[in-house]
């Protein structure tokens, strides 16, 4: 089964914060653009996080939050300057709310070419279940 | 209240408040043709070198092509779109996919010979080194 096609995107989206807080590192953040579905047994996030790799990614469940960061290093070359830039480099953060349904010991991430991909298995007991009507 | 920032963060915070208004008029077309084409590109450059750089997260490096003809660079690829499992329910679909192709003008003539192109992580980075012939020439000046 192919995924519909989507449109490429060239800008990013920067990660709002609400009136009056600031981020503590002086740095942009951007929303990392996802893809996110669901099979009978597993939900399956795969976040576009250009930059990162498994050294520079964090994620973290509490309660049912999961909060992914990624870290980017400032981009810059010695010798040389910025002519002109189309694009804006920082870090990727995003929260989902994740189903009571996941078994939280066995959330698998993998992240490669800039691609991060989370697999959450649903509880054995919590799955959906086909119920087979016999006639009768 | 000027001072307090420094000089990115106006800049920042104008390119902010571009993006918040490309968005509120995102739906008009004429708006959507002003869009640079995929994938946005930053360019760093002195007198020996260009840098150019790119953001292609979970493209394979065998689906993308580089060409350099005189002063253009030409990229092209395509991001593939991904298998999904038998009976998947699509919640979010947010990643674009499909062809691209882009042309790039250079500031100045490079050996196309000595390109050195990186892809680590989703980010391209290509070395141009500038062409001999095109590097400016120190004019002696004698005195007499």
């Amino acid at each position: 089964m192919k995924e519909e096609p989507k449109d490429l995107e060239v800008t990013k989206e920067e990660v709002k914060t609400s009136e009056g807080t600031e981020r503590t590192r002086d740095r942009r953040a951007y929303i990392p653009r996802a893809n996110i579905y669901e099979t009978n047994d597993h939900i399956v996030i795969v976040a576009d996080m250009p930059g990162v790799d498994e050294k520079s990614v964090d994620i973290r469940l509490e309660k049912n939050e999961l909060t992914i960061n990624g870290y980017v290093e400032e981009e810059s070359y010695e010798g040389h300057s910025l002519m002109y830039a189309e694009y804006g480099i920082g870090d990727y953060q995003r929260t989902f709310i994740i189903p009571n349904e996941i078994d939280r010991d066995k959330i698998e991430a993998k992240i490669k070419d800039g691609v991060l991909r989370l697999t959450l298995p649903k509880a054995d007991q919590l799955r959906t279940r086909v119920i087979d009507v016999k006639a009768g | 209240m000027l001072s307090r920032y420094p000089y990115s963060s106006i800049l920042r915070e104008m390119e902010r408040l571009q993006n918040e208004m490309n968005r509120l008029f995102g739906s008009f077309p004429s708006w959507e043709r002003i869009a640079p084409s995929y994938p946005a590109m930053n360019m760093w450059v002195n007198e020996e070198s260009i840098i150019l750089t790119a953001e292609l997260p979970g493209v394979q490096s065998e689906n993308l092509d580089i060409q350099v003809v005189g002063d253009t660079l030409k990229l092209s690829g395509e991001r593939k779109a991904e298998d999904l499992p038998e009976g998947a329910r699509v919640h979010r679909r947010e990643r674009g996919c499909g062809k691209f192709t882009r042309a790039i003008q250079l500031p100045y003539e490079i050996d196309a010979d000595k390109i050195e192109a990186v892809f680590e992580k989703g980010v391209l980075k290509v070395t141009l080194p500038r062409a001999e012939a095109s590097k400016p020439r120190k004019i002696t000046v004698k005195a007499g």
